[in-house]
């Protein structure tokens, strides 16, 4: 019995010990930090992406903590709701940043593009990119090799088997930018979604003149500069051989889609032309 | 003509393979092999096959039905993993504690760590252990050599001189007087005692081990500082004490050692991958032997010795560096 | 014992089915495209146009900085236009296309087979003629030759190896010029020396060349200061600092160049075109290739214009086989594989290899399996296996502390390994990484 009770007072007086160590300790070394960033944390997504340009969702509530004027800083990934929260917390406002969403701006497919080598080394569109321009005769062309697949965190892209080109889904997307990061051919871009999320871009980034262009994939911007005429809102320029539609400028008419002699301006989540029907848009992308 | 292939250099490839790294040592266990059905006769025989096919099945089906993987077992390195694990079981086993010793070596020791190359442990060597540490009896009951050709479960049985060694010292006798109760040292050489399968045949052990470092499946690192630390720690403590202490000789040649230093120490995945890295593996791995053996509670320690040393890979690879050109530059600058 | 380098190495099958053959002149073809980037450093600048007639040997781009190189025309025609064309980097770049109207060359090049032996320039008027006529390091890395011969101020130099090594396996270029040209290659020594005012020359030759040793060294007896070194047959014995330490036994310091221990390298096709330069006042525009592989019908050495298409190379050699999968620009181990048999050569191509289908492709990656092996081929004494990790999970500040950007980039650990991992690839690839991040943190 005594050595029960002694054991029990012992490691007791210890325990307390150690406590009221710990307590003055903790008093000492403690760090002020500004209780809103907690705050301004809870209200992000916590899904650390990266996609403001910070390392971290709590990198980006310090700043947001910190800066005066937070209409530079924009999380992607929550949209406009996360920041009117996030701000609200802070007693700022924002504007709400138009959503944005990945495009990939390629149509090689197999079919449009005939392979004309065989790559056989790592599978990473980098390591293939300091090698040659592509296993075809577009050397500004997706690889297929997935390294933006991979880098997506979100489940907004695969590949398509048959076509061998990055799909994205556009439910999913967040307009991160992880995917612009890692194509190191620069074909994906982020794009305003658009009303009902529809979109017109230009599904080429061949710079090569109109023949060499043509040649190497059949759906290629050949730049004959047709659809430039026909833009009544000046949205679309010529350079390097390569056409362009500004989407603050473009105003979704899509004149440019039906001149395009090769289809490479793409419309998406546009209702059927011909007959006119007042249905909204599919939701899925594709 | 073809369409060219692109590939980054260098455009051609040495023709080594894990395959043939794999048999190369399941050849060098050849002689180790034929000296075990030699001593231990048709016990051998089943427990060698019960390991291997065991093993290549455990890997077989985890890769199917669970991993949903294209299964590997052809690469040979479930086979080795049998074949060791047999080598480091009694001829007497049971089949189903063969199987247990499998399941526990291919499914925990290697497969739940990612399969082939990802472990940390040798996969047979956590089988043993845990057969060892499970079924203590069953896998300390060793045939006696020569005298078991058609017997297996109903082998006879009798002590190794590792635990005559241990139980003699003990009981208070002296080195010299245990060591006439044991073979001698050249029948302790050509393998002339009680065992597990495929540790008893030094001689074997050492030719597989030529066969390796010629065909340079292994380099000499590991073996050498494991044999050398242990002739060398046992012969200072023999030397301090001929009498309490037994002579590196018959550390050497009795027990695991010889087994584990030449093919389950220099297991690739589970050894340094620096040849500093390796020197140091090899004597933390003596050293752990010899303290198990003459302090410990149990006869023998190599397998154990290799198990915490495994352990120790990850920790050594990080802060042992192979030697880097130019490191000595500043001396050689005239 | 041979002379070697102290760590790693592999061997692979030598191969060389070209050696012995004489080097032929290869018919000028009918339309050359000279690519403005075929050095290390900033692209030339042309300073000829559309229409332009030109004469062999007449600039046709110039250098546009230090480490550049003038770029001369290999033929005598017509401009026919600048644009871009597919190259050996796999991309279409800038190049003055020529097409050609006879063979008339500039009236100052000295065009006998006579042996000038004395050196009339001096030091510093060698390296400028030598800057002058475009000359870079023929072995394959394309630097420009001036820049090596440019000691820099508080360093000396007091020893010139000459690498003719060509540990690459089936190459002979190199082999064959020693055989052919070495009264000439020994007279492009003493240049070099005199430019670099040393008195020591070692020439470095792989055990596999006997013949080669042989008659270098018996013409080294007459000049002074020149010896030959036979080394052990080990690849990658030709890489710069591998070489240095093999013959003089000092290491280069991680991140440091050859001058660093007092050495400056130079390959014995570049100290040929030295010796053109100097004494026939020939600038850079031909060089020899090597044209082989198992299934080519005749594996041979050209001496061939630069900007001639690989295609008529391979129409020399017997055509281009059947059952061909690869067309590789340089050696196996170090080439580039080419997209196209177009493309031109250039001043860096020492070699067009030809593989067979079925040994041009890679062989399935499986896991790595630790077995340490490409630790142990590292002549840098890297941990290749660690550094692919590093590179694939993109942790470039480790990779940058495990010393990648000391890498040569041999391919000895791609080579070896059992589990056929691309190692090297990702190396290269965090090569690119952590250079980029280094001069992004000193600018």
């Amino acid at each position: 019995m005594n050595v029960v009770l002694i054991t029990i007072i012992s490691l007791g007086a210890l325990g307390t010990l150690a406590a009221i160590i710990l307590y003055f300790v903790a008093q000492k070394f403690k760090v002020f930090e500004d209780p809103r960033i907690d705050q301004v944390e809870e209200a992000l997504p916590a899904a650390n992406c990266g996609g403001c340009g910070f390392p971290g969702c709590r990198a980006f509530a310090e700043a947001m903590v910190k800066a005066d004027d937070i209409s530079d800083l924009n999380c992607p990934v929550g949209g406009a709701d996360t920041m009117s929260a996030a701000a609200a917390i802070l007693g700022k406002e924002v504007e709400a940043a138009a959503p944005m969403v990945a495009v990939v701006r390629c149509n090689g497919t197999c079919e449009n593009r005939p392979r004309i080598t065989n790559y056989d080394g790592a599978t990473s569109c980098t390591i293939a990119s300091s090698l040659y321009g592509g296993d075809t005769g577009c050397s500004y062309g997706c690889y297929g090799l997935g390294e933006c697949v991979d880098a997506c965190a979100f489940d907004a892209m695969y590949m398509d088997e048959k076509t061998g080109l990055p799909v994205i889904i556009e439910d999913n997307c967040v307009s991160c930018g992880a995917c612009v990061d890692a194509c190191p051919k620069n074909i994906i871009e982020l794009r305003k979604k658009g009303p009902k999320s529809r979109r017109i871009y230009v599904s080429c980034v061949n710079k090569d003149k109109g023949a060499p262009a043509k040649k190497a994939c059949s759906v290629a911007c050949i730049s004959c500069k047709k659809c430039q005429k026909a833009c009544p809102f000046e949205a679309i320029t010529i350079d390097n051989n390569l056409a362009y539609i500004d989407y603050e400028k473009c105003k979704l008419c899509r004149k440019c889609v039906t001149e395009c002699p090769t289809n490479a301006i793409h419309e998406l989540n546009f209702p059927p032309k011909k007959p006119k029907v007042e249905k909204p848009a599919p939701e899925a992308a594709e | 003509m073809n369409t060219l292939t692109i590939s980054p250099s260098p455009h051609v490839h040495s023709g080594d393979s894990v395959k043939k790294n794999m048999y190369g040592v399941v050849i060098a266990l050849l002689p180790a092999l034929a000296a075990s059905l030699y001593y231990f006769g048709l016990g051998a025989l089943i427990v060698t096959l019960a390991a291997v096919l065991s093993c290549v099945f455990f890997e077989w089906a985890i890769q199917k039905f669970l991993l949903k993987t294209e299964a590997s077992i052809l690469d040979g390195s479930a086979a080795l993993t049998g074949l060791l694990l047999a080598f480091n079981m009694p001829t007497n086993l049971p089949i189903w504690i063969i199987i247990i010793g499998s399941l526990v070596a291919i499914g925990i020791g290697k497969m739940s760590f990612g399969g082939l190359g990802n472990n940390i442990f040798n996969p047979a060597l956590v089988g043993r252990v845990f057969l060892l540490i499970s079924f203590p009896v069953q896998m300390t009951l060793w045939p006696e050599p020569g005298k078991n050709m058609t017997a297996y479960l109903d082998a006879t049985t009798g002590a190794t001189p590792l635990s005559v060694m241990k139980e003699g010292l003990a009981n208070g006798e002296t080195v010299s007087a245990l060591m006439d109760k044991i073979p001698s040292i050249t029948e302790l050489f050509y393998g002339n005692m009680g065992g597990s399968a495929g540790e008893v045949a030094a001689v074997a052990l050492i030719i597989g081990l030529i066969y390796m470092l010629i065909r340079k499946i292994i380099t000499w690192h590991i073996p050498v500082t494991v044999i050398g630390t242990i002739a060398v720690f046992t012969g200072i403590l023999h030397l301090v004490n001929p009498e309490l202490y037994a002579g590196p000789l018959f550390h050497l040649l009795t027990g695991g050692v010889m087994l584990g230093a030449i093919f389950m120490a220099t297991d690739y995945v589970t050894s340094p991958m620096s040849n500093k890295g390796m020197v140091i593996f090899g004597i933390g791995i003596g050293i752990i032997t010899v303290v198990i053996r003459v302090f410990g509670a149990y006869p023998e320690g190599v397998s154990f010795a290799i198990i915490i040393m495994n352990g120790f890979v990850p920790l050594i690879d990080k802060y042992i560096k192979p030697k880097r050109f130019g490191e000595v530059a500043k001396t050689t600058k005239a | 014992m041979l002379k070697t380098f102290s760590l790693g190495g592999v061997h692979p099958a030598e191969n060389k089915f070209s050696a012995g053959k004489k080097i032929e002149v290869l018919p000028i073809p009918e339309q050359v495209s000279v690519p403005i980037a075929q050095h290390i450093g900033a692209p030339s600048e042309p300073v000829v146009k559309k229409g332009d007639e030109v004469k062999v040997g007449q600039l046709i781009a110039k250098s546009t900085g230090f480490v550049s190189a003038n770029i001369h025309s290999p033929v005598s025609g017509k401009v026919f236009k600048i644009d871009d064309v597919l190259d050996a980097s796999g991309y279409k770049r800038k190049a003055i296309i020529i097409k050609v109207e006879g063979d008339e060359w500039n009236e100052d090049i000295d065009r006998s087979d006579d042996l000038k032996t004395d050196i009339t320039l001096s030091g510093e008027e060698i390296v400028k003629k030598v800057g002058e006529s475009g000359i870079v390091g023929l072995g394959g890395a394309t630097f420009p030759a001036q820049v090596k011969l440019s000691v820099p101020p508080g360093k000396t130099c007091d020893v010139l190896i000459l690498n003719a090594v060509e540990c690459e396996p089936y190459l002979t270029a190199d082999h064959q010029l020693m055989m052919e040209k070495g009264e000439e290659i020994m007279i492009g020594t003493e240049i070099l020396m005199k430019a670099l005012k040393v008195t020591k020359a070692i020439i470095g030759i792989e055990n596999n060349k006997p013949d080669a040793i042989a008659h270098m060294s018996e013409l080294a007896q007459k000049h002074e200061g020149i010896t030959v070194e036979s080394l052990k047959v080990q690849y990658p014995q030709g890489g710069e600092k591998q070489l240095i330490d093999a013959c003089i036994k000092r290491q280069i310091p991680s991140g440091k160049l050859p001058i660093e221990v007092g050495a400056v390298v130079q390959n014995v096709g570049t100290t040929f075109a030295v010796y053109e330069a100097i004494q026939k006042n020939k600038p850079l525009f031909e060089r020899v290739v090597t044209v082989t592989g198992k299934s080519i019908e005749k594996p041979s050495n050209f001496m061939a214009r630069v900007g001639t298409p690989v295609s008529n190379l391979i129409e020399a050699a017997g055509g281009l086989p059947e059952d061909t999968g690869k067309v590789i620009g340089g050696g196996p181990m170090m080439g580039k594989a080419l997209s196209s048999i177009d493309v031109p050569i250039t001043k860096g191509s020492s070699g067009i290899l030809i593989m067979p289908e079925k040994i041009a492709t890679r062989k399935p990656v499986q896991n790595c399996i630790r077995c340490s092996k490409c630790v142990s081929v590292c002549p840098m004494g890297l941990s290749p296996y660690l550094l692919m990790t590093v590179s694939d999970k993109a942790v470039w500040d480790r990779a940058e502390e495990e010393k990648i950007m000391d890498c040569i980039e041999c391919g000895s650990c791609s080579y070896t390994c059992p589990s056929s991992r691309p190692l090297l690839d990702y190396i290269r690839l965090g090569k690119g990484k952590v250079g980029q991040i280094m001069r992004s943190r000193t600018k």
